[in-house]
């Protein structure tokens, strides 16, 4: 069971450096008020061909159906600032991501909607993919605490932002109370910006 | 800075924030399901930009959703008490063009908004962050952000650029050399005799890419020329005013002896005009050179699935590639000084034939500035489509875009798949002269050739 410290879940490996938010979620699904039916739209150029027809992507085989851990290699979500990307990857049923690296909006955009975003380094993370490709039936477990992964009963280490896994240990990864709570010291602060 | 949160980040006061139609209503719809209210509206702002459409923006708009999300913006900054820059009121743009052009961006300022390219207005030695939609909404109810310290980058650029090369050109090399992910943890300062010597607009174009870089922000540190910039802008102090405020601003540029993270230094007489050939900004090559091959590219599967998704061969000429469409505008080079520097070289050529060219100012003041220069009948004489202010192809969520696997010579900042509407379009990323001569020779070509600019 998920808990603060502890996710569980299958995993699907969407392999590509540089993957950017555009991929993510092409830009014409940004037509919306609220972010809530984005998660058909995820990836969705590279998941069907002009035609709607499936072009066979991780994400559509059913291996991987009902996946919530999502694998990809480096600087994964550059570009583009759009919370729909986050939004989409969690409304299609992912709650944490693993890559070599993370572009900076995107990681602070999956924080506060509570996806952990690990970073592994190139070795043990392509090791990782390779497995899942064997066993996409296995469950991942993952300790924010110890910063563990177990799979078939191997254990990889990765690594996250101290200052996010902080958060999440503490379940403050969305700051918003946090921030409210400092009213007064933000007044004084506007006061003396607008004098 | 207000304090420090408990798991070590800082909360930051945002001393402007600025917003849009695409990233900014749901907000709003936070903040009512948690029925918050907005703390300090003065200190926002709103436009209409990435939807808006080109040719007709009368009410209401063709498209439902995007007419759906003008209203959205409309009622909740109305409700909140926010000023909207509503189209036809003469203030309307591109959020990144219209902070700095009414002087709402300010040296020293931190700023924000739910766009990545929000790095333009580090230009004025500001420190300008693109956020998520949950931050908008953390800023209109705190006016503060949570945030990591960042380290910093100095980038130094030092020499005279050679004639057609431009602060396009610019950044682009320093991208194609640092990487698209050399700045994840960094903000990028940039100085040296290049940046000193470069217009307002010429450094807003380079702090704009930073994000490119993966950079988080871009600075510079204000000077004369930011302060001659601002004077007399419609949202700046006059007189005396103006007088302590530039003195308040000369304070906030880094000291001579400040110590960097990192530094970086380039040598501006050697960058040529550059174009990219992949699908990434660091893909980039000079006009005159071949597209890596697996030899001289360090990721060799970057490489073969960027190459496959431009139809283009490994070892061939940039120089030569056919385009069908040219775009001029963004909040990269969507100024008047890029329309100016297109005008002084286009007059007496003409678009190619199949080619479909389209000139788009970044906000309704950048388009009267053209229009009382002469500059729209320069571009429609050429063959080039004048269109009203808006993100326009840069993103395509409104209705310019590319159709199939077009190729598009454009201004912008982005050439990822898919970026400029359809999932198999393909863009070059170039100056706004370098356009120009593509779109007058129907293929990626060398702006001093066409148009004369050698020596």
């Amino acid at each position: 069971m998920d808990t603060k410290t502890k996710r569980s879940g299958r995993a699907v490996y969407v392999p590509g450096n540089d993957i950017d938010t555009d991929r993510i979620i092409p830009a014409r699904f940004l037509k919306c008020v609220t972010f809530d039916e984005l998660g058909p739209s995820l990836f969705y150029d590279e998941r069907f061909d002009a035609k709607g027809v499936s072009k066979g992507h991780p994400l559509d085989q059913a291996i991987h159906a009902g996946a919530s851990i999502l694998i990809s290699d480096a600087n994964f979500g550059c570009g583009s600032s759009r919370e729909h990307a986050p939004q989409a990857i969690q409304k299609f049923g992912i709650d944490v991501v693993i890559a070599e690296s993370f572009a900076e909006i995107f990681h602070g955009n999956c924080t506060t909607l509570g996806i952990p975003c690990l970073q592994m380094a190139k070795a043990p993370r392509a090791e990782l993919a390779a497995l899942v490709q064997k066993a996409p039936e296995e469950p991942l477990l993952i300790d924010l605490e110890s910063m563990q992964i177990m799979f078939l009963n191997q254990s990889f280490a990765f690594s996250m932002k101290p200052s996010t896994r902080e958060a999440f240990l503490a379940g403050t990864f969305d700051p918003l109370d946090e921030l409210l709570a400092q009213r007064d010291a933000v007044a004084a602060v506007d006061a003396r910006l607008s004098a | 800075m207000v304090g420090q949160l408990e798991n070590g980040q800082y909360q930051v006061f945002m001393a402007l924030h600025l917003i849009h139609e695409v990233t900014s209503p749901q907000a709003f719809g936070m903040l009512k399901d948690k029925g918050l209210n907005v703390a300090y509206p003065a200190r926002t702002f709103a436009t209409v930009d990435h939807i808006i459409p080109t040719d007709s923006q009368a009410r209401p708009l063709a498209d439902d959703m995007a007419e759906r999300m003008l209203q959205v913006l409309e009622q909740s900054t109305a409700e909140h008490g926010i000023e909207f820059f509503a189209p036809e009121t003469g203030s309307q743009g591109i959020v990144h063009v219209v902070g700095p052009e009414l002087g709402l961006t300010q040296p020293g300022m931190t700023i924000c908004c739910g766009d990545s390219h929000t790095a333009t207005h580090g230009a004025f030695g500001c420190i300008a962050l693109g956020i998520g939609t949950s931050q908008v909404r953390d800023v209109l109810a705190s006016q503060t952000l949570a945030m990591d310290p960042l380290k910093v980058r100095k980038i130094n650029i030092h020499g005279a650029l050679k004639k057609g090369v431009t602060a396009k050109d610019v950044i682009l090399h320093v991208i194609r050399v640092l990487g698209v992910n050399g700045g994840v943890g960094f903000a990028y300062e940039y100085s040296g005799d290049t940046i000193s010597r470069m217009t307002m607009e010429e450094r807003m174009t380079v702090c704009n890419m930073s994000i490119e870089g993966g950079a988080r922000c871009g600075y510079i540190n204000p000077d004369e020329t930011t302060y001659d910039y601002l004077k007399g802008r419609e949202r700046v102090p006059s007189g005396e005013a103006f007088e302590m405020a530039r003195a308040r601003w000369a304070s906030f540029a880094s000291d001579d002896d400040a110590t960097y993270d990192d530094v970086v230094d380039f040598d501006a007489s050697q960058i040529e005009p550059t174009v990219t050939w992949g699908v990434t900004p660091a893909q980039a090559i000079g006009v005159g050179e071949r597209i890596p091959t697996a030899e001289t590219h360090t990721d060799e599967e970057l490489l073969a699935s960027a190459l496959n998704y431009m139809k283009l061969e490994a070892n061939a000429p940039i120089k030569g590639t056919a385009i069908q469409v040219a775009f001029i505008g963004s909040c990269t080079n969507g100024r008047l000084s890029d329309f100016e520097a297109v005008a002084e070289v286009l007059r007496g050529h003409h678009v190619a034939q199949g080619v479909r060219a389209i000139a788009v100012p970044g906000s309704e003041k950048v388009d009267a500035a053209a229009r009382a220069k002469g500059l729209h009948e320069i571009f429609e004489s050429a063959g080039f489509e004048w269109r009203k202010p808006g993100c326009s192809m840069c993103l395509a969520m409104n209705p310019d875009k590319l159709v199939g696997d077009e190729v598009c010579a454009s201004s912008s900042n982005r050439n990822f798949m898919g970026r400029q509407g359809s999932s198999t379009g393909r863009t070059i990323l170039m100056s706004p002269i370098m356009v120009a001569a593509a779109a007058v020779e129907g293929a990626v070509a060398d702006a001093r050739e066409v148009f004369g600019l050698e020596g």
